[in-house]
């Protein structure tokens, strides 16, 4: 039995690397790097994630592309967890990833401190190439059915149980 | 051409004025009380025209040892007569007001509440003085020379997820 379940596990797991819903949150420069990714030249659509949802609910891949600032955390907070499980977030860039070179009162030093991220790309802005590399990064954290919010998820149910 | 405005202004407003020439542009410093005034007649004299305002801005002097500490600006430009100038006004640290202008050029509305909102200073009869880029919550003016340069003022942060 637990074989049939894992081998249903990896075929869900396949299904869902290939059709991975973009929402991108796109706040600066960095998305004109990402639409030159979604445009024919570079063609994220090879990798079956070209298929941008601007609503949080349709979609299981969050890109933060670009500059997040304080005032944006909460927005950002609220767009992540209105994601429907299984999902998966890629900081697009360095001011994601890190706040980049902002160092003052307004920038987030990187959207990890709000939400939890599972491929960092750096750059400023990254190259297309690196953003696919990153795509297929994630695509084998899909097939191996980790990531960060599963993680986290199956942290806290062992927390639970081990409670009980 | 800027040089007659500042002529123009000295002559009919006397002691509210002091002239100086910033890099090319020509500035009127003004007294505080005395700002709409000049800036009405500015507007409404046709030989003066100033129609359009380009920015208000302020600038923190702590560490030039200047006093009082703060110059709030405000860039005027006459479309008709193809000339700008500069208004200015002193502001200390202690009374950080200034009269607001929205009442003479409406356009200023929002650079005076981004002057407010960076700075701190005060525009008595602006009719919505509020923060217009950061949130509610934030304490502080973050373009004065004494705001640590690094300190965040977070509203959210992850917790209990590690």
């Amino acid at each position: 039995m637990e074989f049939v379940t894992s081998k249903l596990e990896a075929a869900a797991n396949w299904g869902r690397k290939f059709s991975l819903f973009t929402y991108p949150f796109v706040t600066a420069c960095c998305g004109m790097e990402f639409m030159s990714v979604a445009a024919p030249k570079y063609d994220i659509a090879r990798f079956g994630a070209e298929f941008p949802r601007f609503s949080p609910r349709q979609s299981d891949m969050l890109m933060v592309v670009g500059t997040i600032t304080e005032k944006q955390g909460p927005i950002l907070r609220r767009v992540y967890e209105q994601m429907a499980e299984p999902k998966w977030v890629i900081a697009f860039g360095v001011c994601a990833s890190t706040g980049g070179f902002y160092q003052n009162y307004h920038a987030m030093p990187g959207c990890d401190q709000v939400i939890p991220v599972d491929v960092y790309i750096p750059g400023c802005p990254p190259r297309p190439e690196q953003v696919l590399d990153a795509l297929i990064m994630l695509q084998k954290k899909v097939q191996e059915g980790r990531g960060e919010s599963i993680d986290s998820y199956r942290r806290a149910m062992a927390a639970q149980t081990g409670n009980q | 051409m800027a040089r007659s405005v500042l002529d123009a202004l000295t002559s009919r407003f006397g002691d509210a004025i002091t002239t100086r020439s910033d890099h090319g542009d020509e500035v009127a410093v003004v007294a505080r009380d005395r700002l709409v005034e000049v800036a009405t007649f500015l507007r409404d004299d046709p030989a003066m025209a100033f129609d359009s305002p380009v920015f208000c801005t302020c600038l923190d002097r702590l560490h030039l040892n200047e006093d009082p500490r703060f110059e709030v600006s405000w860039q005027l430009r006459s479309l008709r007569h193809r000339q700008r100038i500069r208004l200015a006004v002193q502001v200390p640290e202690e009374d950080a007001r200034v009269p607001s202008l929205t009442g003479v050029w409406a356009g200023l509305d929002w650079q005076e509440r981004e002057t407010y909102d960076m700075y701190g200073i005060r525009f008595d009869g602006h009719h919505d003085l509020r923060r217009i880029y950061l949130y509610e919550e934030f304490v502080g003016w973050p373009l004065r020379k004494d705001y640590p340069k690094e300190k965040r003022q977070p509203l959210v942060r992850r917790t209990g997820l590690e």
